[in-house]
């Protein structure tokens, strides 16, 4: 039936921010949601708090809210748009959660919202454990024995039933959190403690473990007319026992029988019908032999539909959003062959193959075991016409430093690596084959089903065969398996440039294949291809004016979702200027790799061969490397050397030049190039041996920032106090030789960070926003919380920082867009780096001020300037936007919550009003650290930090909060007049703030720790309150931002406007 | 080996060669969607005459168990693929795809750019072709195709897949109609479903005369799938024609062609056909689309319905032809797509058998 008529506007909610377990999937299906309704006459309500999205773009819904995804705030939202409905199944587990309280409040129906897609009633009989299996039960669906408990001694009680292992899984969370594998008694208790704790509703269910069965996926669909379709079937290559966004996954499935796939289609469509839901819904199962268990249902689009839709070319998103508006599959055309309708099933002539991104470089002391919970941030997918092929195609996507054979191990390390498996076992099980284990014995103890474990053999088979000749028929095979013209070049003891005129000579050619929903049955106007060695090529090059455009691949710490909102917007500025626009990017959750975003999308690794694969055949006009973060900024000089080598090419990368990109990020060069221009850095040298670092920072002063020369995201970068510590970093944290110099810079203690984003098109500069940090310097920029306009810094100030970026951007020719860093301690601006690359806070500037800097700075990097464009002035809000982080501890057991010039967070979240204090409230809150407005502050204040504490106590005390602290701090504010009430110090027994944390008794921390030695006491508080989901603060400026909220909301009351009508103010 | 296929176009195509050795077999290529299944379709009788490749690269991967044939062996004359799994993994496998084909003494070709030929085969209409294994003679194999007549010209089809001689099923329930099922080359699983009701069966050769059928007194008659070109198989448009009014009258794919033609109906052949388990055929009555295993070459002419009193029950939405049919006022229906699955989904196995048992019951 066609879409009904009586749904005029529609609520959509988003997911927030990315945090592991949610990345950037549901950017991609919302803003393909909000195109797919608009296109059908429905206005579009949009709520998110992730200003780094597409979605929460002003073009993308008819109105745009970027505020905190809280049921008092939606509830605000929806009484003053008045939507016809809600669609809850396209925001995650968020969306699930909020709609779930909305209807649990009543709001839904004293405003009369309909819930479209998904029903309640499916949100509870999948999200609450106890209601699920009566559910699958009641339709004979078979789940693994369990029970679902509200209590610790209930979950104990479990072990004698079901014996152990069990698997502890709460309601109602996100990615597996807080769920966990309990092998003993004490490990069932703390985890179905934290379980608990965590669970919307205190609930977990105690599970019997299904240990080592195979997992599979299935993608359904179905719509009011009870059509019921399978968009794909995935298999995990890892076992039962590690959660599936954690797993490798190929699809389509591998090992399953016709029969065996059809019975579990059948029950995927069993239980969709069951559960009455209309549009997309993930089902997991667990295989043994021909027998199965659902072990999960998500009623919704989830990180797996995103999968799914880039494997298939099926838009899962774009067709779920149609479906809850009424219109059934027959009625939706297949948006990829234009000629059939959306009722069939997908199905590929090619292999996928994900591996996810875990952050473990960024958390060494976290645990890295792989579990029920995820701790991935992000993936990569790659295709392949064999799983060797796409394996090796999705390992190098990654972007680290490991392949088939990066390490050695011992054979006792490597059987454990197998046994208790982290990110490294894919690599472990090479090593295994490569030193005699038999496909059977690691089968054996790891479940991995041998069909894979084949597969890696093959790898190592085809490396043997290289090894001793080099044919034509050997050339071809290899590439074939997805072997790189490096790793042929290592294997036959040539370099990559001879293998690649080599086999370019023999006509070994990339060709390009199309993904097209059908397997080639229909004619697909899709402009979707994977490379392959095969002997038709479909891409076939326009003689346009074009430009490639190096997307960012996985989201990691570091590198988030930011820069695929600037791939994207590239692309956008670059088509409306009639320029045929191609990227190529591997990372399947995003909008820049959604079929129709470019014009043509190349779904590849980002490496120096694959792009220059794709320039070869398409021979673009120009390449864009600015907008992919580091990923794509590392191949700028490689691509420009091999450019250069390859005299038949006449691509130029487009913007600031890589020659000029090297100055920036050359520390030597760029403060030779500061030091000519008289702008001030702080204090600092190189050194190549430790006693030369110890001479350095002496010469300097402690304390100084110590870190090695190229760094992505502050790795191994710390403040170091004194020369004990400098020895101690110099020893564990870095490997320091003459290639490999380590920095140290003057450390500007009490600093105030300023970060701007600016564009330049070799003439003029447009400075998007000054930003001031809320953390003092030190702490890395992609940590900070930051606030549009500056609070505290005065006219000399804001001045003598818009020359600093005016003449840098102009010295370093830049073309394209600037981030410079900055800081202020006694009337002097630093500028401690600047980087010619999109930033990770383009986004969140361009919200703030409704500048879309990344469209501007890609046409000025095709020529078009600042004044044609008519951007010149720098915009002047009269809101307060500030910028919150999202931290990844609560996914991280062993990890120290504690902020440092090692970039920690995974995502970002957004709040607007009019004063800095109610903005700041708004972000905290949107961050899932909502600050009280009643109750206990407790506060451990390090000695420096204590002059400033007696205005933030007075602030929280007279919003009516009571202060307990431990005896330091509760002398130094009774000396103040102040009512403290104190309790013991951790080590001190009980009662103390850690007990108050599990009971529930105190509702925000401040810790501000004293140097970096002497950790250890805070660090049980942090990491408690990490557990115990306990809002705390770690620096006494963002301290001093939480009283200011608190003062801000005891006297006035949130501001929701959408951000349109704050941009019209401007 | 070396292996070579040849199509009649003058595509010439170079693989590694696996089953049958120094094999030079000629067909129609034909090419399926479907991943899993591949026992299940090799082992298809309607793919007489055919050489079938498979979209899907990786073919054989959980290994040949012989549980699952929906006949005595493989029917296809020769597959093509692009990748064979010599180490398969399954807990049924008994052997892997190399060696079935082997076993068979069907020759197969592997390596090749399927989705190429794929392509080919979709802009120019199933083509013929010829296989050679231990061969590189590409201009032999295109003079092979070419001298090989085409489908529809081929009268030779159903006698080799159709029974040799009647058999008899017991109905193992109480009262249950007694169905005759005309065998032009029928798939077991057509059987074990009508079996699974409890009906009693007689499965009669292609070539039975109406006269024997009406001997064995059925309560049902059932056209079965099978295959080349519908209007070849004259005996059972025969008895079709002879028994409608006598008694119900079921069929499935080959069966709905015959069906149709017996009342009066056309048939022709599509460019390349519906190959596949992911086919989308909306039921007219409901609007509910359902996903179908289907096989099928030929198709019936929509437009000739009307004058044969009959209407179409399903339609195939990908490209409107008929996928079911049914009398105006007898109780004749047919499907063109497979109900029964083996390969394919299970959606309609229920709808589908569970009516055509309660119409004679009635």
């Amino acid at each position: 039936m066609p879409r009904n008529p009586g749904i005029k506007k529609v609520l959509l909610i988003g997911s927030g921010p990315i945090m592991i377990g949610q990345a950037a999937e549901f950017d991609f299906s919302g803003s393909q949601a909000c195109r797919s309704l608009r296109e059908e006459g429905v206005s579009v309500v949009l709520i998110n708090s992730n200003p780094a999205t597409i979605m929460t773009d002003p073009e993308m819904a008819d109105v745009v809210y970027i505020e905190p995804i809280k049921p008092e705030i939606v509830e605000r939202i929806i009484e003053k748009e008045r939507p016809d409905g809600v669609i809850a199944g396209l925001g995650g587990q968020t969306g699930l959660n909020i709609v779930s309280e909305l209807a649990g409040m009543g709001v839904l129906e004293k405003y009369n919202v309909k819930l479209y897609g998904t029903p309640l009633k499916a949100i509870q009989d999948t999200e609450d454990r106890d209601l699920f299996k009566q559910a699958m039960q009641r339709i004979g669906e078979p789940v693994p024995r369990s029970k679902a408990v509200n209590t610790i001694e209930d979950a104990v009680a479990m072990i004698d039933e079901l014996g152990l292992p069990l698997v502890i899984r709460p309601a109602y969370t996100l990615g597996g959190a807080g769920s966990g594998i309990a092998r003993t008694k004490e490990e069932l208790i703390s985890i179905t403690e934290l379980g608990l704790k965590r669970s919307r509703i205190t609930q977990v269910l105690i599970e019997e473990g299904v240990l080592g069965w195979k997992e599979f996926e299935y993608e359904v669909m179905r719509d009011a007319n009870d059509t019921c379709i399978v968009i794909c079937n995935m298999e995990n290559i890892d076992p039962m026992g590690i959660h599936t966004g954690e797993s490798i996954v190929v699809t389509p499935s591998q090992t399953l029988s016709d029969r065996d796939h059809q019975m579990l289609r059948s029950a995927s469509i069993n239980i969709i019908r069951s559960l009455s839901i209309e549009g997309g819904c993930n089902i997991q199962f667990a295989v043994k032999d021909g027998e199965y268990r659902i072990v999960e249902v998500n009623p919704r689009v989830s990180r797996s539909s995103a999968l799914a839709s880039k494997a298939t070319g099926y838009p899962i998103a774009r067709v779920t959003a149609k479906i809850a508006i009424g219109m059934t599959l027959d009625e939706i055309p297949n948006d990829v062959t234009k000629k059939t309708p959306a009722s069939f099933e997908p199905t590929v002539d090619y292999t996928v193959v994900k591996i996810p991104r875990w952050p473990f470089d960024k958390f060494v002391n976290a645990d890295q075991t792989l579990t029920t919970a995820m701790k991935s941030t992000g993936e990569v997918m790659a295709i392949g016409r064999t799983i060797e092929e796409a394996m090796k195609k999705a390992i190098r996507s990654l972007d680290v430093d490991m392949y088939f054979g990066f390490r050695e191990w011992e054979r006792e390390e490597v059987i454990d690596l197998l046994t208790t498996p982290t990110h490294e076992r894919l690599f472990g099980i090479y090593h295994c084959l490569r030193t005699g284990f038999s496909i059977d014995e690691i089968s054996g103890i790891t479940s991995i089903d041998p069909f894979f474990l084949e597969k890696i053999q093959n790898i190592i088979r085809m490396e043997d065969t290289l090894h001793s000749e080099l044919t034509r028929e050997t050339l071809y095979r290899a590439k074939r398996m997805g072997f790189t013209d490096e790793e042929i070049g290592k294997l036959t003891g040539r370099t990559r440039e001879d293998i690649n005129d080599m086999r370019r000579q023999m006509g070994i050619i990339t060709t390009y294949k199309m993904v097209d929903t059908c397997s080639a049955e229909f004619a697909a106007e899709t402009p979707y291809y994977y490379s392959c060695y095969e002997e038709m090529c479909e891409n076939e090059p326009t003689d346009r004016k074009k430009v490639l455009i190096l997307g960012a691949g996985p989201i990691r710490i570091g590198q988030g979702i930011e820069f695929d909102y600037c791939t994207v917007h590239a692309v956008n500025a670059l088509r409306e200027e009639g320029i045929e626009t191609h990227i190529i990017n591997n990372n399947p959750e995003t909008v820049s790799t959604d079929y129709d975003t470019s014009d043509k999308l190349f779904f590849e690794p980002l490496t120096l061969e694959d792009v220059m694969n794709v320039i070869e055949m398409e021979r673009p006009w120009g390449v864009m490397v600015q907008f992919g973060g580091q990923t794509s900024v590392n191949l700028a000089l490689p691509l420009q050397r091999e450019l250069q080598r390859r005299t038949d090419l006449d691509t130029v990368i487009l913007g600031t030049t890589p020659e000029d990109m090297d100055v920036a990020e050359d520390r030597e060069r760029f403060n030779k190039m500061l030091q000519g221009m008289g702008i001030p850095q702080p204090e600092a040298g190189y050194a190549i041996t430790e006693a030369g670092a110890r001479e350095v920072a002496a010469g300097i002063g402690y304390p100084v920032l110590v870190r090695p020369s190229y760094v992505l995201g502050g790795r191994a970068m710390e403040i170091v106090y004194d020369e004990n510590d400098l020895n101690r970093y110099m020893n564990e944290a870095v490997r320091v030789s003459p290639e490999r110099p380590v920095l140290i810079d003057s450390f500007l203690e009490g600093a105030i960070e300023i970060d701007v984003d600016a564009i330049c098109d070799g003439e003029d500069v447009l400075i998007g926003a000054i930003m001031e940090h809320i953390e003092e310097a030190g702490i890395h920029s992609g940590d900070s919380a930051c606030v549009i306009p500056p609070q505290s810094l005065g006219q000399y100030v804001l001045d003598t920082v818009r020359d600093h970026v005016r003449r840098i951007a102009l010295a370093l020719r830049v073309k394209g867009i600037l981030n410079i860093q900055m800081a202020y301690k006694d009337r002097v601006v630093y500028v401690l780096e600047a980087n010619p690359r999109s930033s990770r806070t383009i986004p969140f500037v361009s919200k703030a001020v409704g500048l879309p800097l990344a469209k501007i700075a890609a046409r000025a990097m095709i020529g078009i300037t600042l004044k044609e464009q008519g951007y010149l002035r720098e915009p002047r809000p009269v809101h307060v936007s500030v910028k919150e982080v999202l931290l990844p501890f609560d996914k991280l057991p062993g990890a120290d919550p504690i902020l440092s010039p090692e970039m920690r967070s995974t995502g970002e979240v957004m709040g607007m009003d009019y004063s800095y204090g109610l903005a700041f409230f708004k972000a905290e809150l949107a961050a899932d650290n909502a600050l009280p407005l009643e109750g206990k502050v407790f506060m451990s204040i390090r000695d420096q930090d204590k002059p400033v504490l007696v205005q933030i106590a007075r602030k929280i005390t007279d919003a009516g909060l009571e202060i307990i602290a431990t005896s330091g701090t509760v002398r130094y504010l009774s000396g103040k007049g102040f009512d403290v009430t104190e309790i013991k110090k951790v080590h001190d027994g009980s009662p103390n703030v850690i007990d108050l944390m599990r009971k529930d008794d105190v509702g925000l921390v401040i810790n501000t720790p004293t140097s970096k030695m002497s950790y250890k006491d805070g660090r049980g508080i942090r990491r408690a309150a990490v557990d115990y989901a306990v809002p705390y603060i770690t620096t006494i400026q963002a301290a001093m931002a939480a009283a200011d909220a608190i003062e801000a909301m005891s006297k006035g009351e949130l501001v929701i406007k959408s951000i349109g009508e704050y941009h019209s103010e401007m | 080996m070396k292996a070579i296929l040849g199509l009649e176009d003058g595509t010439i195509v170079k693989g590694v060669g696996f089953g049958a050795a120094g094999a030079a077999v000629c067909g129609e290529l034909v090419f399926t969607t479907q991943y899993t299944g591949y026992e299940e379709a090799l082992t298809d009788p309607s793919y007489a005459g055919q050489i079938l490749m498979f979209t899907y690269p990786l073919i054989g991967n959980y290994g040949v168990s012989g549980k699952t044939f929906q006949s005595d062996g493989m029917k296809a004359e020769a597959l093509v693929v692009r990748e064979a799994c010599d180490h398969p993994s399954h807990h049924l496998s008994g052997r892997s795809i190399y060696d079935f084909a082997k076993e068979e003494d069907r020759p197969g070709i592997a390596g090749v750019d399927t989705r190429m030929l794929t392509i080919k085969t979709r802009d120019t209409g199933a083509m013929r072709s010829c296989l050679l294994t231990d061969s590189d003679d590409g201009g032999e194999a295109v003079r092979l195709a070419r001298q090989h007549p085409k489908i529809s010209d081929q009268h030779d089809l159903i006698d080799r897949v159709t029974c040799p001689a009647p058999y008899h099923i017991e109905a193992t329930g109480k009262d249950k109609p007694h169905f005759v099922v005309i065998d032009l080359g029928i798939k077991t699983n057509m059987i074990k479903s009508l079996q699974q009701r409890g009906v009693g069966i007689t499965v009669v050769p292609a070539s039975t005369p109406p006269d024997y059928i009406t001997e064995q007194k059925p309560d049902a008659i059932f056209v079965s799938n099978g295959p080349g070109d519908p209007k070849k198989a004259g005996t059972a448009i025969d008895v079709v024609k002879h028994m409608m009014g006598e008694v119900p009258i079921f069929g499935i794919c080959f069966g709905n062609q015959i069906i149709s033609l017996a009342l009066g109906a056309s048939t022709y052949k599509l460019k390349f056909g519906h190959r596949g388990a992911n086919q989308p055929v909306k039921d007219l009555n409901t609007n509910t689309v359902y996903i179908t295993s289907q096989n099928h070459g030929f198709a019936v002419d929509a437009g000739s319905l009307d004058a044969a009193e009959a209407h179409i029950t399903h339609l195939n939405i990908n490209d409107n032809t008929v996928e079911g049919i049914a009398h105006d006022y007898l109780d004749i229906m047919s499907v063109q797509f497979h109900p029964e699955a083996s390969p394919g989904p299970w959606d309609t196995e229920k709808w589908f058998f569970d009516t055509i048992v309660k119409k004679v019951m009635k």
